[in-house]
């Protein structure tokens, strides 16, 4: 270096003198000493091949801006993506909220120094209690999918089984992370996984379910809205059919749909699950996935958690306050005899969450299900009258299958055709169910406004003309 | 030193659901009445959730004042083995707009060049880091990558015709715990070896454990007492020739990046926490990324998609025998962006300083930590420097006090200190306690916190009921000590707890 040292803006004791001081302090004049524990055949003395440093901001700034411009975010253009990641409306009190120096940068404190973010997450499972109708709610883990993952081997440990029936058409992406979370290098402790037939709107086949329930099953795995959009109107009966067989009932589900559709605990749900994301976390590429576990409160769900708890109890003076309840089952207390694993997870989203579920209360969360509902039948009214679509006109909440077969046009061409509109068309169904056509699934919340589904429309129309 | 004045700010405030008035509202969205008869009535939810019902400012209000309430980094914040760093808010900045927080996963590849680029030049930075051939942020953590590992470890000796024979994994017994956890899940058995006099398992204890049945060794080096195994080489050339694939945790990397490369001890794979070493931000715990790299030999397991690049065009693949998904789509990727610009802003030479700032301050506390009456270290014997943390013990305070490390915690927060790192389970010290300065906390944070935990001990040899009953000057005092784990009285929600106030339960 030819010019003199400065310190890092990240590193106040990297002024040159600073470090001398410290190393003096020591008895040193190098750092090099300190590594001694390290054999002379582990160091490397090579190139680190790392760019050029850009300890200067405004250049950093600029160079991340100039490659970022090469984005065309959804939530920029009209896209009409969902399937596990939805575009929503994040209010600017929950961004401001998140992004406050104290959520967002600590990892762990005492019960005092972290109380009021041990009261933020106290709100957060209280909400989703509430939402789902669950007295028992985990601190959350990363994902709708890994939510899955836990809740079925949580049904496995309860019942003693080892087989679960899900639904064909779900989610690819929550199916494999479901199966990873069944398999295992034992083969006595490999969870079966069969799929049950489905409809074009994703809802289990109820007599193709009754033949595959028996005394082997430890859990029946449904979602509602399914993963194609369609309302599951038997879930009671699948809920009861279960039970009977001696089976967990484990329901995923969309929490924004819960103001208008029927909470999974007022159906016979055993273990509820989804996603968090749509509560107020942006989608961030997938950045803004959360997930949630929630059970009745009772022993033989609770001894099977494997996410942290946080429950509320007093301070020796008798003021509220949260503490860590059954840490012992957890990883962290019992290593390879907790239960599944914990560590880090979604906990700033879960304020996030917590923060939209205040906002929205009862009736936010009624008038946001009845809008999404609304110009989500409205959408797929207008779509089903374009020459050669096949769209699913009810039974659904925000999501809906489009089948072009029709058109001879496959799903991805017509998409290609949308992104010159700077419309971005349903997600593509066609390779994960070849079975269904050339078949997508639209997306359509309370962000899209009439003029959105009106340049769809005329898109659709020029590029299958 | 003047110890700094100090009180957390006390609100009293109630929780959302107690601030509840019938009627308010937080937000409005356009009115559609027919929509609610959209839902098919045997589904139709009649009973409106029982949310609080809450104005806009108020919230606002309620979880600024909760933010006040959590101690957050505004004090000093020593968490060994979670490297407290700092999180650049230019990150911060560009990870919230629209260009990045915009961005559906599923858009078409053709949208997100961008996104793709800074992901596939951050899988080249760690490359150059680590000596790996590949890297994948699917795992949304370190346990997360720790998991991707036992079921690569699963695919591969599958692919090999090996499944059912390679069924044990070994780890140490200060591993971090989801190293044996998720190997556990996996379906693995787990073979722990413990630590000799010298801080770490010997080789006899490993060859006694390796056999034809062992799938992986997974291991952190240095571990969180800050020793260094010097035979960490030979170790994985062993697990090698055993048959066996060889994982290395680098949870503890920020003493040693630079220094050394996973690669060249024989790693086949090891793992980063973007959320720890490289200024990413915990969140208190998540989002996150372990980001999970490995040798050409294990890429073809990896789960999908990668990125990959073609001239300036970057397109997404997924490897051959992929393993699937530990999570869905590529992963925390607005972690990932922040990461890229945490290590941009280093750069290879503001990597190697940080290596040695976070060393020379952890030696500089340990000789002045060592110094304060009933402090001692793990492996008193052992001569040398350690690396970037070291383990201590306040057995000697515990025994003379009963002042325990809990309680010197405790009393820390009084002071505006907030929370150091015991030790994971099990202790092999007694009362354990794991600062970990790292680079970026001034000397003269250091002094403060080393003058705080002094004047703790010397209140615990003068008044050891002080300590005991603290805190006294935080947001709220000690817990009560309710038996959480009693169904009776623990509650993770207010539905719960109301009741059981109401006498329901």
């Amino acid at each position: 270096m030819s010019q003199p040292a400065r310190a890092h803006p990240f590193m106040p004791n990297s002024a040159p003198a600073l470090k001398s001081a410290l190393l003096a302090e020591l008895g040193l004049d190098s750092a090099e000493p300190l590594f001694g524990q390290i054999p002379e055949s582990h160091r490397f003395r090579g190139d680190l091949t790392q760019p050029e440093s850009l300890s200067s901001e405004v250049v950093l700034s600029r160079h991340m801006r100039d490659i970022l411009a090469r984005n065309r975010p959804a939530a920029d253009a009209i896209s009409f993506l969902g399937g596990g990641c939805w575009h929503h409306y994040v209010p600017a009190v929950v961004d401001e909220i998140v992004g406050r120096s104290e959520f967002t940068t600590p990892v762990w404190g005492t019960p005092s120094s972290d109380f009021g973010r041990n009261q933020a997450w106290f709100e957060f499972t209280s909400q989703i209690g509430a939402l789902v109708e669950m007295d028992m709610v985990g601190l959350p883990v990363y994902s709708w999918g890994c939510a899955a993952g836990h809740a079925i081997r949580m049904a496995v440990r309860i019942t003693d089984r080892q087989r679960i029936l899900v639904p064909a058409r779900m989610c690819p992406q929550r199916r494999a992370v479901i199966d990873n979370y069944c398999g295992s290098a034992d083969p006595t402790a490999r969870i079966e996984v069969t799929a049950i037939a489905c409809d074009e709107q994703g809802r289990l086949d109820v007599s193709a379910l009754a033949k595959a329930l028996n005394e082997t099953i430890a859990a029946v795995y449904f979602e509602n809205p399914s993963y194609l959009g369609g309302l599951e109107l038997a879930a009671a009966e699948i809920a009861a059919s279960a039970r009977s067989a001696g089976a967990e009932t484990i329901v995923g589900v969309d929490p924004i749909s819960l103001g208008v559709v029927l909470p999974p605990g007022a159906y016979g749900a055993d273990i509820v699950v989804g996603t968090t994301q749509p509560l107020g976390v942006h989608m961030s590429a997938g950045g803004g996935l959360g997930g949630f576990i929630a059970t009745r409160h009772e022993s033989h769900y609770a001894s099977e958690y494997p996410t942290l708890l946080n429950s509320i109890t007093e301070t020796v003076d008798g003021n509220t306050a949260f503490g860590l309840m059954l840490f012992h089952q957890s990883s962290y207390g019992s290593r390879e005899y907790g239960k599944d694993w914990t560590g880090n997870s979604t906990y700033l989203w879960a304020i996030a969450n917590s923060a939209y579920m205040g906002l929205m209360g009862p009736q936010g969360f009624q008038e946001i299900g009845a809008l999404i509902a609304s110009r989500a039948h409205a959408a797929a009214s207008r779509l089903s009258g374009i020459p050669g679509l096949r769209v699913s006109l009810n039974g659904f909440f925000k999501e809906f299958v489009v089948n072009f077969d029709e058109t001879g046009r496959s799903v991805s061409s017509i998409n290609d055709a949308l992104r010159a509109y700077d419309i971005f068309g349903g997600l593509d169904l066609s390779q994960s169910f070849p079975d269904m056509g050339q078949t997508a699934l639209y997306c359509v919340t309370e962000v899209h406004e009439d003029g959105d589904i009106e340049r769809l429309v005329a898109a659709l129309t020029e590029v299958l003309a | 030193m003047t110890l700094r004045r100090y009180h957390a700010p006390i609100w009293d405030e109630p929780l959302l659901m107690e601030m509840s008035v019938a009627g308010r509202r937080g937000q409005h969205f356009p009115i559609e009445a027919g929509g609610q008869a959209l839902i098919p009535e045997a589904l139709r939810r009649r009973i409106p959730p029982a949310l609080p019902e809450v104005s806009e400012p108020d919230l606002l209000r309620h979880y600024l004042r909760l933010s006040q309430e959590t101690m957050g980094m505004l004090g000093i914040s020593l968490f060994g083995t979670c490297t407290m760093k700092y999180n650049p808010r230019l990150n911060e900045r560009v990870a919230s707009s629209s260009a990045v927080a915009g961005i559906h996963p599923d858009q078409h590849p053709d949208t997100i060049q961008g996104l793709l680029a800074l992901v596939y030049a951050f899988d080249q930075m760690l490359r150059g880091l680590s000596g790996m051939d590949q890297f994948v942020f699917q795992a949304a953590g370190g346990a997360d990558a720790a998991y991707t590992h036992a079921c690569i470890t699963r695919a591969y000796h599958s692919a090999k015709g090996q499944a059912l024979q390679r069924n044990q994994i070994i780890t140490s017994i200060q591993s971090h715990p989801c190293n044996p956890a998720t190997a556990a899940t996996a379906g693995f058995e787990v073979v722990t070896l413990m630590l000799d006099e010298r801080g770490y398992p010997s080789i006899e204890a490993l060859k006694a454990a390796l056999s034809d049945r062992t799938a992986a060794l997974m291991i952190n080096n240095p571990d969180d007492m800050g020793i260094y195994n010097p035979e960490i080489a030979e170790w994985v050339r062993l697990v090698h020739e055993a048959g066996g694939l060889a994982f290395y945790d680098h949870a503890n990397f920020n003493g040693v990046m630079s220094k050394i490369r996973a690669r060249d001890l024989g790693f086949d794979a090891c793992m980063f926490m973007l959320h720890k070493t490289f200024g990413v931000p915990k969140g208190g715990g998540g989002p996150a990324v372990g980001a999970y790299g490995c040798t050409d030999r294990l890429r073809p397991f990896l789960p999908g998609p990668i990125v990959s690049r073609d001239g300036d065009q970057f397109a997404l693949e997924t490897p051959a025998e992929s393993i699937g998904k530990v999570r869905e789509y590529l992963g925390n990727l607005h972690q990932v962006i922040k990461a890229y610009g945490w290590t941009r802003a280093m750069g290879a030479e503001g990597i190697a300083e940080a290596s040695d700032m976070s060393v020379i301050l952890n030696n500089y506390m340990e000789k002045r930590l060592l110094a304060v009456r009933g402090v001692s270290r793990s492996h008193p014997q052992l001569p040398g420097w350690r690396l970037e943390m070291t383990r201590y013990s306040l057995g000697t305070l515990f025994e003379e006090t009963g002042v325990s490390a809990v309680d010197v915690q405790n009393r820390m927060a009084d002071f505006g200190i907030d929370a150091f790192w015991l030790s994971h389970e099990p202790w092999i010290v007694p009362q354990p306690f794991t600062p970990e300065a790292g680079e970026m906390w001034s000397r003269e944070d250091v002094d403060q916190w080393i003058a705080v935990l002094a004047a703790v001990v010397d209140e615990a040899y003068r008044d050891p009921d002080l300590v005991k009953s603290a805190p006294h000057r935080q947001v709220v005092g000690k817990l009560s000590g309710a038996n959480l784990d009693d169904l009776a009285i623990g509650a993770t929600t207010w539905r719960l707890w109301q009741k059981r106030r109401q006498g329901a339960l």
